[in-house]
């Protein structure tokens, strides 16, 4: 211990150098805002930088761990696409509805045909009476707008009426007004992107670029827009217009639709023949 | 150490660190070169001053010297630096026993031994105020740069102080 306090006094001015120094370096660090931050970030540096080596060398001691994982990952995956491959996917889509019990279901198919340049234009798809389609069920296009009505069915395949077809007619309204009308296609008009809305009432007030939703009769599910009014006031010298709308769905590149199952279509139908027919 | 002695070094306390703050804080070449003459009242503080007394009244100049130019810390850590590179020098260039002059001073201890005191103290000093005040090395040669050129400037100002009044006092 007195061998220890004559070292110190022996060399005080070393000791007292190391006290004030010291002092004055805090001094500096906690009154001087930039040499504190810079003494902060450089800790900070060298703390992130010691636990990124960490990190990496911990990473290679994992290495086994992750590869089998990876493995077993890329097995299952692997799994899933040939099953995937082998069956084609019979998805369902659901849409909300008002009713209780669930009206409507989407069922998804691929178009394998199609035209486009004839008078009466017919799709055929790949979905038929095994996939519970039946004749005159709804067909919208992935998209925005309608496609048509199903035509006849086989087992395996169906076709559809398409809208460009001469007696396609669907039942349309305005959205702003609910004005109703029929959408048809054809009348000296063979351009695959327009149609006409004809019988609409003459005191409805249209304009160019008001939107037109399906009505929700003749088995489509109400507010499925189809398109916008391009042309209005065309003249038929009676009480009803005839709007020219241009098309949401292109029908030319068309690869995907969806067929509309009604649960309450038949329900309908009965329900109708019943009353009978004022026309 | 008599009262005179502390009178004259209290008085030149006073005169140094009342041209620094007020003449020479205003007074710098292109931010290069910057003179701290206040340091010339440690250098020639008397030889027989203790090691504690001594960095005391070093600390305590930096710190008020610190407060005038808002950089709390800098120079109160160059002056106990410099404090204790006087302490190592005078030991090691002096004999203890010999001590016949009150003060190293340049009147005192020649121009020779002076001149080598006054620039490794003043270096020391500055070498501490502007790493401090960069804060980093990144910048490391032109801290050094104008580290040297403000040493220049202060050893001239010294020199010429000492010269002022060594002359007089040997009269």
């Amino acid at each position: 211990m007195r061998n220890l306090w004559i070292f110190i006094n022996r060399y005080n001015a070393f000791f007292y150098f190391i006290i004030f120094f010291t002092v004055g370096i805090v001094l500096t660090l906690k009154n001087n805002v930039f040499q504190r931050s810079v003494t902060l970030n450089s800790t900070n540096e060298v703390v992130g930088s010691a636990y990124e080596r960490l990190n990496v060398l911990k990473r290679y001691l994992n290495l086994g761990q992750v590869n089998d994982s990876l493995a077993v990952e890329n097995a299952k995956l692997k799994t899933e696409l040939i099953s995937l491959k082998n069956i084609d996917s019979n998805k369902t889509i659901v849409v909300k509805d008002t009713v209780n019990q669930q009206q409507y279901t989407l069922l998804s198919a691929k178009v394998i045909k199609n035209s486009i340049t004839q008078r009466n234009n017919i799709i055929t798809i790949n979905r038929g009476s095994d996939d519970g389609i039946v004749k005159d069920m709804a067909v919208i296009s992935p998209n925005n707008g309608v496609v048509g009505f199903i035509l006849n069915v086989s087992p395996h395949l169906a076709t559809i009426r398409s809208l460009l077809h001469k007696e396609t007619l669907i039942s349309v309204n305005l959205k702003k007004n609910n004005a109703f009308g029929s959408l048809v296609w054809g009348d000296g008009n063979f351009d695959f992107r327009k149609a006409y809305v004809k019988e609409i009432p003459n005191h409805f007030k249209v304009n160019v670029g008001d939107t037109i939703v399906t009505s929700g009769a003749g088995g489509f599910p109400k507010g499925i827009q189809v398109g916008k009014v391009s042309k209005t006031q065309i003249s038929t010298g009676d009480s009803f217009m005839t709007l020219e709308i241009n098309l949401f769905n292109d029908f030319s590149t068309l690869q995907y639709v969806y067929i509309i199952k009604n649960r309450l279509a038949e329900e309908q139908k009965t329900l109708e023949t019943q009353t009978p027919n004022e026309q | 150490m008599n009262s005179k002695t502390i009178f004259i070094n209290i008085f030149r306390w006073f005169v140094l660190l009342f041209v620094q703050v007020f003449l020479l804080r205003n007074l710098s070449f292109y931010n290069l070169s910057t003179p701290f003459i206040y340091i010339l009242f440690i250098l020639v503080l008397p030889f027989g001053i203790p090691n504690l007394l001594l960095f005391i009244i070093a600390f305590g100049t930096g710190l008020t010297l610190d407060s005038f130019y808002d950089t709390l810390g800098v120079h109160t850590t160059a002056c106990v630096a410099l404090a204790f590179v006087r302490i190592l020098f005078i030991s090691v260039s002096v004999n203890r026993d010999a001590f016949d002059e009150p003060e190293p001073s340049l009147g005192n201890m020649g121009f020779k031994w002076f001149s080598i005191y006054a620039i490794l103290c003043i270096f020391v000093h500055h070498f501490v105020v502007f790493f401090l005040e960069a804060f980093k090395l990144s910048e490391f040669s032109y801290t050094l740069g104008r580290c040297a050129l403000s040493v220049i400037f202060t050893l001239f100002l010294v020199l010429l102080v000492e010269f002022i009044f060594h002359n007089r006092k040997s009269n």
